[in-house]
């Protein structure tokens, strides 16, 4: 690879770049209902500039560009953008993956990108091809998002004669671990959407046994902003060491819950109010969704949406999930159903992930019952220790995490339940989204911006 | 230095808890109450290789795996 020719082209931002300080940036000009044609997209962010490689032995200008950028992925991992380019890069005839396969149910922002700004992220997949010397890009969308499948339908139709690659979509069976890497190289390869046993990982041996890129939904449409205003621009938002804005979905006691793009490193306060303040008090927010971890509400007037901050209470921002829970309701009924809809999301290939989940769950409706019999928590930490790590994909040890985070935060509620069984508050309805209750209710919130 | 060393490595799809591989190399394997391999998962000194392997060879669904772990260089 010659960085030589790497770093020639950083080109400079251009002449109509938006202001960087300013937002929204994926979320300019968002329609609210029907998605954002091919032409006012171009209208608002240009054309698409092309990235090809000068010959196989001359690294992408645009994988530079990531990397000065400092972009990392948006599924939840945060791996370094730039390095997953670069590994399938050198791989023969590698195929791109867009995933907006969405499962987390607290989240609505892959959704929203699929919906209402198709072009953004399809040029995320266009030019990731070109960076890497991928012909084929195969976008993975949720069957259940009905209004984002059509819509990424129509927009890969409406851009078919000026597309660089070849373009397809897939649906995908909805479920917890679809979205997972190899389940979605399993499922594109015919398999159910399952999580598979790496190494082969997907940039060895993917879709098809082809070296392939995923990269989720927002990833690529940030990366299509960076490809267009350039990696300086793509910093003068964020922290240094988490650059750029996020979406971030919003859900709980707010008064206009819904997507929302933030700086990283915006306070909780803030993304509040944008929402229009909240309609009652917060226990709790749940940060980075149903593998993330609870913060308890004494600490989020202090609150910064960054990593850095976020892990000194053991937290990250994950996929973008910031969930409040309200004070009224009861947080040991509300884990109790969560890590009960966990368990049955186990892909139930996994002996620890099918029976560990399961006992905890069981541990925690006993708890949330009154019913428990021994030494609660000691019994969740012996459970927790036999669980993670040991699962193929990141589900039992994401349901861990939450667990433990629960039983830590709401220490007081999970003593007082399992001594004198459930509260006045249980017999409320959930707060917590959970598809088979929610489907309703998490259609159609409309995409904010502050 | 490049020494190579073995580790043990389980794909727990594969597995089906029939356990073999506990009874044969008890040293690195023990089961869970489930009856599910918890693996030790540091090198394996040259003196246990052969426990190792013939765990691996008697696990039915080849779900136990002896890799060459190359040391850090």
């Amino acid at each position: 690879m010659s960085r030589h020719h790497a770093t020639v082209a950083e080109a400079a931002p251009r002449a109509g770049a938006p202001d960087g300080r300013s937002l929204p940036r994926l979320l300019a000009e968002v329609p609210s209902r029907e998605p954002m044609s091919l032409d006012h997209h171009l209208a608002v962010h240009g054309e698409l500039p092309h990235e090809h490689r000068h010959g196989r032995r001359h690294e992408s200008a645009l994988i530079e560009r990531v990397e000065r950028a400092g972009l990392r992925g948006r599924g939840g991992a945060g791996f370094p953008t730039a390095v997953k380019l670069r590994a399938v890069a050198h791989g023969r005839r590698p195929i791109v993956v867009i995933n907006a396969a969405e499962g987390e149910p607290a989240s609505l922002k892959d959704r929203t990108l699929s919906e209402l700004l198709p072009h953004l992220m399809l040029d995320g997949g266009e030019l990731a091809a070109q960076a890497v010397g991928a012909e084929e890009v195969i976008v993975c969308v949720c069957e259940s998002a009905i209004a984002g499948v059509e819509s990424v339908s129509a927009a890969i139709e409406e851009r078919s004669g000026e597309s660089s690659v070849r373009m397809q979509l897939s649906t995908v069976p909805t479920g917890y671990v679809a979205g997972q890497e190899s389940a979605l190289v399993n499922h594109l390869n015919g398999g159910p959407a399952l999580p598979t046993f790496t190494p082969p990982m997907p940039f060895e041996q993917g879709v098809r046994r082809r070296p392939t890129l995923i990269n989720n939904a927002e990833t690529l449409a940030q990366l299509a902003l960076i490809a267009r205003y350039g990696s300086t621009w793509f910093r003068e938002l964020g922290t240094p060491s988490q650059p750029g804005s996020a979406l971030v979905t919003l859900s709980g006691p707010v008064a206009y819950p819904g997507v929302y793009e933030i700086e990283h490193g915006a306070s909780l306060t803030s993304l509040i109010d944008a929402a229009g303040g909240t309609t009652a008090a917060a226990r709790a927010a749940l940060l980075g969704g149903y593998a993330g971890a609870w913060i308890d509400g004494s600490l989020l007037g202090g609150l910064s949406l960054s990593d850095e901050h976020l892990a000194t209470h053991g937290a990250s921002l994950g996929a973008g999930v910031v969930l409040l829970l309200s004070q009224d309701a009861c947080p040991v009924a509300e884990t109790a159903s969560v890590a009960r809809w966990l368990a049955d999301q186990s892909a139930r290939q996994c002996g620890p992930c099918l029976n560990g989940l399961d006992a905890l769950a069981a541990t925690v409706e006993e708890i949330a019952g009154g019913t428990v019999e021994g030494n609660a928590s000691k019994r969740i930490e012996r459970l927790a220790a036999l669980v993670r790590r040991r699962g193929a994909c990141g589900h039992p040890d994401g349901t861990v995490r939450l667990i433990l985070s629960a039983v830590e935060t709401f220490a007081a509620e999970f003593a007082d339940h399992a001594r004198h069984g459930p509260c006045e508050a249980c017999d409320r309805a959930p707060e917590l989204p959970l598809p088979a209750r929610s489907t309703r209710d998490a259609r159609r919130r409309e995409p904010v911006t502050f | 230095m490049s020494h190579s060393s073995h580790k043990l490595r389980l794909n727990p799809i594969a597995c089906e808890a029939h356990g073999m591989c506990a009874e044969l190399f008890p040293e690195r394997i023990s089961l869970d109450e489930w009856g599910y391999p918890v693996i030790d998962g540091e090198p394996i000194s040259p003196s246990l290789l052969s426990h190792a392997r013939r765990a691996a060879q008697a696990c039915p669904t080849f779900a136990l795996l002896v890799e060459k772990d190359k040391a850090p260089a």
